[in-house]
């Protein structure tokens, strides 16, 4: 008796075991699953792709990946996507960082109202913005072009930005810029010296970020481009007419990137999120 | 200098940007919606809600919200908690559910509209398990449950790494000691999970919800690869109106109409999972 009752926690210990890598490998199947279909739909001839069946191998053809290129403006629009992101990137930090870095080291009147008005900006829809920003950019020429667009995706990537260097500075000592004061470095010179150093590679994943902000964002970029579209508003406005081969490569063009950046940053992804909450 | 004044001059560039492309636009959107004729008015809204289709595309976006939210917390809870029961293979598991975070909802509609389109990877499962004869049309208009399905599906795939994110970040910030008590008090894990992590939790579901449920009000390049004008949406609304019918005081109309949904339901999970005072950790 005192045996089977040994032997019966044990069994569901490893049943339960079993059930948990099940359900763990079948999540992953979910999400990569979807993934591959599109990647088998990418790497086949047109022809295979308007097919029935389907084959659930890739054929290994690059008609599709081809059409897509030669495709009339896609180079073009992929080259603005290219450019808008780049720019985003660029902007985000380069305004974002300060921010961050103030947030983190000073004590300062309206640091709070600072902050909830950076919180705030999650709580609207965003792209929105992008209506009334349409006739303004008319006003001041920056209508269809791609630093108007990039600033409305600066805008978007902005919070982000802000909080996740904010976390990234947090978590520097204080004690580390001091030490170097009091070895006679300016304030400056300690932020480039001890600061940036260390803090490089977070600055860099949160770029990334930024550029997939913008890389990926379809609403503003439809509504503010005409001539100079970008990749997601290119797609989207032939989404009636385009043939599925052209639809399927240019969904693949769009998630390749974002498959490398999400792995480049994957590190950082909770650091930026854990102390974005409170 | 004075040090008093760097932290101001460190973020004077970011109050500029925000009061110039968040601020302001956002008076010149009101100003936009309510005027109308010269003057003060309501007649935008009652344009806009008087046409036959805002109807429907507003109980759609709720509907599909309600549909999609809803499975994505509990899936990226539970999605979290075994990511923090797991020891092997943990950053493997976590890059691979974390994925969908960069993909773009456009992306995310071709990519499920491979598989619900007439020959796509759906139908031919289902002729070659010998299911059905031959390929149907699962995404048109004479099967409004089907698309709905697909959209939602698609939704559930691409938005729910963000709350998973979200929430694994904030079970990190959890004082072990608390699950150490509630072992020694001989609580089970669903009983810890119930007691402890949930109500420890708020702050970051409160994140994840607002973020997700306003997401989720912006649905737009889904539903367009997917639904295309079957599944009218709110946001594609806005489109067709800017776009389509170059009515701009509409769009600024239909805006205000989300915005006000967005900051209303963001009110309300700020109000339901609020953290009473002295509960704080």
């Amino acid at each position: 008796m005192s045996q089977t009752q040994l032997a019966s926690p044990q069994s569901t210990f490893h049943e339960g075991r079993l059930l948990f890598k099940a359900s763990v490998f079948l999540l992953c199947l979910w999400v990569l699953g979807p993934l591959y279909l599109l990647l088998i739909n990418s790497l086949s001839s047109p022809e295979a792709v308007s097919g029935f069946p389907k084959s659930f191998l890739p054929e290994m053809d690059f008609g599709s990946l081809e059409f897509f290129l030669n495709f009339y403006g896609m180079v073009d629009a992929l080259v603005n996507s290219l450019l808008v992101a780049t720019m985003t990137m660029l902007l985000s930090i380069a305004i974002g960082a300060p921010a961050g870095y103030a947030l983190s080291r000073f004590d300062f009147v309206g640091k709070q109202v600072f902050r909830v008005m950076i919180l705030l900006t999650r709580a609207f829809p965003l792209p929105l913005l992008a209506l009334p920003l349409a006739v303004l950019f008319i006003r001041v020429g920056l209508d269809d072009s791609v630093i108007g667009l990039s600033m409305i995706h600066t805008t978007l990537a902005l919070p982000f930005a802000v909080l996740i260097t904010f976390s990234l500075f947090s978590g520097i000592p204080r004690e580390l810029e001091e030490a170097a004061w009091t070895l006679g470095c300016s304030r400056l010179q300690a932020f480039r010296h001890v600061v940036l150093p260390l803090i490089i590679p977070g600055i860099t994943a949160s770029a990334i970020f930024a550029f997939v902000i913008s890389w990926n964002e379809v609403f503003a970029a439809a509504v503010l481009t005409i001539e100079n579209r970008t990749l997601t508003a290119f797609l989207l406005q032939n989404l009636d007419t385009a043939p599925l081969h052209l639809k399927f490569a240019g969904g693949f063009i769009l998630v390749v990137p974002a498959l490398i950046f999400i792995y480049a940053v994957r590190k950082y992804l909770f650091a930026m999120w854990g102390i974005a909450n409170r | 200098m004075d040090t008093r004044y760097i932290p101001y001059l460190l973020i004077l560039p970011a109050t500029l940007f925000l009061a110039v492309f968040f601020v302001y636009p956002f008076f010149l959107v009101a100003a936009q919606a309510f005027y109308a004729d010269g003057q003060l008015s309501l007649a935008n809204f009652r344009d806009v809600t008087s046409y036959w289709k805002f109807p429907i595309s507003l109980k759609n976006t709720l509907y599909l919200t309600a549909a999609v939210v809803p499975v994505q917390l509990a899936l990226s809870l539970l999605m979290a908690t075994m990511v923090t029961r797991m020891q092997k293979g943990r950053d493997l598991v976590l890059y691979i559910w974390t994925i969908p975070l960069g993909i773009s909802d456009l992306a995310a509609g071709i990519v499920w509209l491979a598989i619900f389109e007439q020959s796509g990877f759906l139908n031919s499962m289902m002729v070659g398990l010998g299911v059905m004869d031959r390929p149907a049309a699962l995404l048109s208009y004479q099967s409004p449950m089907m698309v709905f399905i697909a959209i939602a599906l698609a939704e559930i795939w691409r938005a729910t790494a963000i709350m998973l994110v979200i929430i694994v970040a904030g079970i990190g910030l959890i004082p072990k000691e608390y699950y150490e008590a509630g072992d020694v008090f001989g609580a089970s894990r669903w009983q810890q999970f119930l007691r402890i992590t949930l109500p420890m939790l708020r702050p970051s579901l409160q994140t994840a919800l607002i973020l997700r449920v306003i997401l989720a009000f912006e649905v737009f390049a889904v539903v367009a690869a997917l639904g295309g004008t079957l599944f009218p949406v709110l946001m594609g609304e806005t489109y067709a109106y800017q776009f389509d019918l170059l009515n701009n005081s509409a769009a600024a109309a239909i805006a205000l109409i989300i915005l006000g949904l967005s900051l209303a339901f963001t009110l309300v999970i700020l109000y339901a999972l609020r953290v009473p005072k002295g509960a704080r950790v």
